[in-house]
């Protein structure tokens, strides 16, 4: 399965992901992204590929991969 | 060539210019007041990059067809030159070459941020810093080489363009602009 792979030494915690993928990623208290799914790195379903896609493209900083 | 295609080329080459001044007016803005990504307009944070991006290509295209039609058109007598050595024009060639000046920036910019992946986010972010050079100087290119730039209605829009990026770099560098700053540092230290 592929992850959603987050770079937390680039992301600044300003959350476009979790608009674009709100199955996977919630944020915290402070903007930052966290996995809903249970997993360090959540796993992206088949039917959400071209949402993550979509995330990976939004990021401003960079800090999404998915792998 | 007759005298309508040259009007055409001239007032095509005069209205892509001008509209590719609003679009980058606009791009600046929206990065402005997004820098990293925060939601504005209602369209969330996705939302403004993706209006960024689509109105920094649509100036960009406009450029090209600003370029493209005023070399064909015999007034301006553009030479390929121009494209890439600013101040070398014959009309106007200090107004021109900050024009030219401005293509050079906008080429490199395009292409690092078109390749961002590859460059990786420091040199994009060094190279997208340029974008504040380049909106002035384009501006100001406007204003002196455009056929336009004394007319009242022209300096309007340029003063409204102005006014747009003042105000969001004064929101932006504003202390009610960040969104979590008040939650992320602690007001007082507890003992
Ligand atoms: S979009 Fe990128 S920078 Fe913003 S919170 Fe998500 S991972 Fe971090």
């Amino acid at each position: 399965m592929r992850r959603l792979l987050i770079d937390r030494t680039r992301c600044d915690g300003h959350g476009s992901c979790a608009e674009l993928l709100p199955e996977l990623l919630d944020l915290d208290e402070w903007g930052f992204p966290i996995s809903l799914t249970g997993e360090r790195d959540p796993a992206v379903p088949r039917s959400l590929a071209a949402h993550g896609e979509r995330a990976v493209r939004a990021c401003p900083l960079m800090a999404l991969r998915i792998g | 060539m007759t005298a309508h295609l040259d009007t055409a080329l001239w007032a095509l080459g005069r209205g892509t210019g001008m509209v590719a001044l609003v679009m980058f007016t606009l791009t600046l803005v929206l990065g402005i007041v997004s820098r990293s990504g925060r939601a504005a307009l209602g369209v969330g944070r996705f939302g403004v990059a993706e209006l960024h991006r689509t109105a920094a290509l649509t100036g960009t295209g406009l450029i090209t067809l600003h370029i493209g039609t005023l070399y064909f058109d015999p007034y301006a007598q553009l030479k390929l030159v121009d494209f890439v050595f600013p101040f070398l024009g014959s009309y106007r060639p200090f107004w021109l070459g900050l024009g030219t000046l401005a293509v050079d920036l906008l080429i490199v910019i395009t292409v690092v941020s078109l390749l961002r992946e590859r460059v990786g986010p420091r040199v994009f972010r060094a190279v997208h810093c340029a974008t504040y050079a380049l909106w002035p100087v384009a501006l100001v290119h406007a204003l002196g080489n455009g056929s336009d730039g004394g007319a009242l209605w022209f300096r309007v829009l340029a003063g409204l363009c102005a006014a747009a990026v003042g105000i969001a770099l004064s929101w932006r560098l504003s202390a009610g602009y960040v969104e979590r700053g008040r939650v992320r540092i602690p007001r007082s230290v507890p003992r």
